[in-house]
């Protein structure tokens, strides 16, 4: 069995009054793509802001690598190894398309890795090499999410966590988000996916947990899930 | 010529203008706070070199003093006052400023009294005569230390990795945090940069003018702020046109003799019809709200 690189126990997390997460618990191995799905409002997004420290859980904790990194705050994770790519890319408009990415390795010391990755990214988007001097906010909706993927693959991780990437895309450029997902693994990249695009995520991955308002109701193998009728009624759209 | 003569001048004054609203624009486009107590780290700059000057006696002693200690003064004000606010609402925030500048304001008045102090060894006299007309020395070296100031500060925002992680900062805090940058640290180093340029500014003023009293900061900290509007607050190149511009016609409208009394009132309507033409000033973007 291979190592546990994420684990979460217990998550609680608050806003206000209002209990966003209740007490979720899940891990990820490393060389997996684990999906978290679920309806709009469920806590995803919430999940992903206290694992890498933007917020503080109530109670509960998040391990990395056997480290407990949940009170580690947020500028320090990347460097152990773990990258967020936000929801809605949160990409730097007015910086141009390299510094973008140069802003990926910025706790990076070592010149030669990052051109070493830059190289990388641009051959895997090369698209991105074509815009480089151009500013990132004047890319395509589709560019922008290829961008923040790059972005993240400059801090060299080993954990990546996307929130959303599908997001208001073509369907063309979602079949093209997903192979990339997938192209992460294969490039020995573990990955935590929250999608929305359940039937995607759920083809392309190893595990699935499923986040109902703040709890997690199901989990277990993805080939198995995604026939599971209670999945296939409320998050497949098939009878 | 004279019309040149009042542009000059102009320039000059916009060049002060525009290095104080360098420092309100920093601030509020990278910590997204209105630091109103700006104006006040100049007076206390301005008392510093008094100081000094009475200590050591040269002027470059002073200015040098006197940067050291705003940037201090800076750090400090941040770390204590506007920091434990992070996340406040931005009428708790404005109002600490405007404790803060009082704060600094009745300091001052309690350690070197009500009186205004002449440091004379600050002020550089003597003109540059072309023709009939003189341009003043310190208006030269205001517009070199300005055009400076500019092309420095310029080159580190948008070429060091500091400056470019003061723009992603700027820009998107959280997207910032997840790329590993420390935005407290950028923060305090943006309050360290604007008062600095704060203790320029107020040298500048006072090689003019030496003329020094708790209130050295205010008209000037208005002016420039009104400044930093006009071009667009958060926009670095909008301070240092809005500043200019600002200086500009200031000096402009004082050579026009019918409108010399109405000077200020041509300022701020200046900024009411840039406002209402472009609400988020020349240079300005418009803010996207968050979704
Ligand atoms: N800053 C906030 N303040 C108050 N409530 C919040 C805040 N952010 C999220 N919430 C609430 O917490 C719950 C979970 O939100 P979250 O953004 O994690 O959902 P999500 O699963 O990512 O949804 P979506 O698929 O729409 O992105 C929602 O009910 C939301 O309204
Ligand atoms: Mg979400």
């Amino acid at each position: 069995m291979s190592e546990t690189l994420l684990k979460v126990e217990n998550l609680e997390v608050y806003y206000g009054v209002i209990r966003a997460l209740k007490g979720i618990s899940f891990e990820v191995k490393k060389g997996e793509i684990v999906s978290l799905i679920g309806a709009n409002g469920a806590g995803k997004t919430t999940t992903l802001h206290t694992i890498t420290g933007l917020i503080r859980p109530k109670n509960g904790s998040v391990f990395y690598k056997g480290k407990d990194i949940t009170k580690t705050p947020a500028h320090k994770i990347v460097s152990e190894g773990l990258v967020h790519v936000p929801e809605g890319r949160r990409i730097f408009q007015s910086l141009s398309v390299y510094d973008n990415l140069l802003m990926g390795a910025y706790t990076r010391k070592d010149k030669s890795g990052i051109e070493e990755t830059m190289q990388e990214v641009f051959r895997d988007f090369p698209r991105l090499e074509e815009r480089k001097k151009q500013l990132a906010g004047t890319l395509s909706g589709g560019e922008q999410q290829m961008l923040a993927m790059g972005r993240a693959l400059l801090a060299d991780p080993e954990l990546i966590v996307l929130d959303e990437p599908s997001m208001g895309l073509s369907p063309l450029l979602v079949s093209e988000i997903f192979e990339i997902v997938k192209s992460f693994k294969e490039a020995g990249k573990t990955v935590l996916l929250v999608e929305q695009n359940a039937k995607k995520a759920m083809s392309i991955s190893d595990r699935v947990y499923v986040l109902e308002t703040g709890s997690i109701t199901m989990s277990g193998d993805a080939s198995e899930l995604i026939n599971d009728p209670s999945i296939k009624k409320a998050y497949l759209g098939e009878a | 010529m004279k019309f040149l003569i009042a542009l000059i001048n102009g320039l000059s004054a916009g060049g002060t203008y525009a290095i104080i609203a360098l420092g309100y624009t920093m601030v509020y486009g990278i910590a997204k706070m209105l630091n109103f107590a700006h104006g006040d780290v100049i007076m206390a700059g301005g008392y510093m070199m008094f100081v000094t000057l009475t200590l050591l006696g040269h002027p470059l002693w002073a200015v040098a003093a006197a940067v050291v200690f705003c940037v201090v003064l800076g750090i400090v004000i941040e770390r204590f006052a506007y920091r434990p606010l992070r996340g406040a609402s931005p009428l708790a925030v404005l109002i600490t400023a405007i404790g803060v500048s009082s704060l600094l304001q009745s300091l001052a008045q309690i350690l070197f009294g009500s009186a205004t102090k002449m440091p004379v060894k600050l002020q550089i006299s003597g003109a540059f005569k072309i023709g009939s007309f003189d341009i003043a020395y310190s208006t030269l070296i205001t517009l070199a230390v300005t055009v400076v100031v500019m092309a420095v500060l310029t080159l580190f925002v948008n070429y060091s990795k500091t400056g470019r992680a003061m723009i992603a900062v700027s820009e998107d805090r959280d997207a910032a945090l997840l790329m590993g940058i420390n935005t407290n640290a950028i923060i305090t180093i943006t309050f360290a940069i604007g008062s600095a340029l704060a203790a320029i500014a107020g040298y500048l003023m006072l090689c003019k003018a030496p003329s020094l009293s708790t209130t050295l900061g205010a008209m000037p900290g208005i002016k420039a702020f009104t400044a930093a509007v006009i071009g667009g607050i958060g926009s670095i190149p909008g301070a240092m046109v809005g500043g200019i511009l600002l200086g500009v016609i200031e000096s402009l409208s004082y050579s026009v003799p019918a409108l010399a009394p109405y000077t200020d009132a041509v300022e701020f309507a200046i900024l009411i019809i840039v406002l209402l033409v472009k609400p988020s000033g020349i240079l300005g973007k418009m803010r996207r709200e968050k979704v």
